[in-house]
């Protein structure tokens, strides 16, 4: 498989030598591999810090400035950060008002940010964690590491982010997260396997023909494998596997969310059918996002992640953020 | 088992042995990886071991204990996913189990094995037979009050019995039924630690 890399154990490092030429507004450290926002930290404000492995770009990085995280931590591909890295962007960004963690939930990122949340507390910084689990493909929680982490991210580090700018303490910062978490779920297929530049080649094997329902953002397998669909029946499939398990009382934000090898072309048309579908199940929908926000790295396929809000997460959602890949109202 | 009386000699160079066993191993932990995970086992591990030897090595701790904490420490730093807690935890509460001791004996180092190993146990929240690495750790902390050697051979079988048992922990876990027939890679890893320290014991019973 031809990459565009120098050599494989320089990827992480040579895209955060990147960021920071490309986005002067973030500090990046690529040494220790934390990237900040360059007015960090912010006095009297509640500070968030993200992390996990890359090959998920835009997520965290990109997601680092106003109006969302104050820090992320890069790990190496589909590999958690160590605590070093977040104990390091806790000490940067807080400015005494205290730490969000926000943590997808995988094995791997829930023990480094763990031992992370007690070193940065030895030090003195407060810490709150909130842990993301909104795939619903994962049914057998209980002999599994449990949901995993995926799209919903992008909507709790967004409105979380937006009411630490508001000055909301962090109890107030944390609880908001959790209720994201809470009235959030995604569903995810794939067309065809990821590329780690590690392997060289496809990290699984998707026959030809063939699609992977509930396929999570680093391959691991899903529900089913059939034949390949059109655009209509995958959203029928994907929202009715979210609907099963978010029964919403109020309207829902839609990421329409690329995994990274499939054109926006593509994602509009799958956007469509998703609105579709929620019509026709009586769901309103109050805001649509189209894009590759949640990827895993050059995987054809997508994800719908449905949030279901009342009118106080909605004006969140709404209120102005300045990121690299999310940036609007300022 | 012996009295022999284990130094802090004797413990960098199990570090060593593990490191130079990892860097051998690399290519198959990946294979293994690859199957049910990310094919990234083996060379995180490399770089994690890497680092430990050359932090050992520039400052040499003087006493058992602090060789095995200072190890754990750098495999946290350095390792990240979920190898670098659990492998980090078990080397730094194994040490801190053996305090500051000049030297400890076998039995010594069997009973702190055994705290490192409930501590896996407990952050990972598994316990044997969920086709982790405490399917070798556990079987070889046990055999360990026969001989070196004995642990080594107990953690290769419990590696090995991992193949038909589901994984219930960490992302091999959702494979489900698809994850039976595949050697855990962090059984498979754990075992190299038993290996590397029956060879450094027969080496240092060979002097």
């Amino acid at each position: 498989m031809k990459m565009l890399i120098n050599v494989p154990e320089s990827v992480v490092a040579d895209a955060l030598r990147g960021m920071a030429v490309a986005h002067p507004d973030l500090v990046v450290d690529v040494e220790n591999r934390v990237v900040v926002r360059r007015d960090a930290p912010v006095g009297g404000k509640v500070a968030l810090v993200s992390g996990g492995g890359s090959g998920h770009e835009p997520l965290h990085g990109g997601f680092v400035g106003a109006g969302m995280l104050d820090a992320a931590c890069p790990g190496e591909v589909f590999t958690s950060p160590v605590p070093d890295q977040m104990v390091g962007a806790a000490a940067a960004v807080d400015s005494g008002a205290g730490v969000l963690f926000v943590v997808k939930n995988y094995t791997g990122d829930v023990l480094n940010f763990r031992m992370a949340a007690e070193l940065a507390e030895d030090e003195g910084v407060q810490v709150a964690t909130v842990v993301v689990n909104d795939d619903v493909a994962v049914t057998d929680s209980l002999h599994t590491a449990g949901r995993r982490g995926t799209g919903a991210t992008l909507f709790v580090e967004k409105i979380a982010g937006a009411a630490a700018a508001e000055g909301a303490p962090l109890d107030r910062v944390a609880g908001l997260a959790r209720r994201v978490v809470e009235s959030s779920r995604s569903f995810g297929v794939a067309l065809s396997s990821c590329t780690t530049p590690a392997k060289g080649g496809p990290m699984f094997d998707l026959p030809a023909g063939e699609l992977e329902l509930g396929v999570g953002i680093h391959g691991e397998p899903g529900r089913e494998r059939r034949p390949m669909m059109t655009a209509g029946e995958i959203a029928d499939y994907a929202v009715e596997a979210v609907l099963a398990d978010l029964r919403p009382g109020h309207p829902v934000l839609v990421l329409v969310n690329g995994m990274g090898g499939t054109p926006l072309l593509e994602l509009y048309g799958f956007a469509a059918e998703v609105h579709r579908v929620l019509g026709e199940r009586g769901v309103p929908v109050a805001r649509t996002l189209v894009g590759n926000y949640v990827t895993s790295l050059d995987m054809a396929g997508c994800s719908v992640t449905l949030c279901q809000v009342d009118e106080e997460l909605l004006r969140l959602w709404d209120a102005p953020v300045r990121t690299p890949a999310l940036r609007w109202g300022c | 088992m012996s009295e022999t009386a284990l130094d802090a000699g004797f413990f960098l160079r199990w570090m060593t042995a593990v490191a130079a066993s990892v860097d051998r191993e690399a290519p198959r932990l990946t294979e293994l990886d690859s199957a049910i995970g990310d094919a990234d086992h083996g060379s995180n591990l490399q770089r994690g071991f890497a680092a430990v030897v050359k932090t050992l090595e520039a400052e040499p701790p003087g006493t058992p204990g602090a060789v095995l904490t200072m190890a754990g420490r750098q495999l946290i730093s350095t390792v990240g996913g979920a190898s670098g807690p659990l492998y980090g935890t078990l080397l730094r509460r194994t040490g801190k189990a053996l305090g500051d001791a000049d030297s400890v004996t076998a039995d010594e180092l069997r009973a702190a094995l055994r705290t490192g190993v409930d501590a896996v146990a407990q952050l990972g929240g598994s316990a044997p037979g969920d086709a982790t690495m405490l399917d070798a750790l556990d079987p070889a902390v046990e055999a360990l009050a026969t001989s070196f050697r004995a642990a080594a051979e107990a953690a290769g079988q419990g590696a090995e019995a991992t193949v038909p048992l589901q994984a219930r922990k960490g992302r091999a876990s959702y494979l489900g039924e698809r994850s039976v027939g595949h050697q855990d890679p962090g059984a498979t890893s754990s075992a190299l630690l038993f290996t590397a320290l029956a060879e450094t014991a027969e080496q240092e019973a060979a002097k």
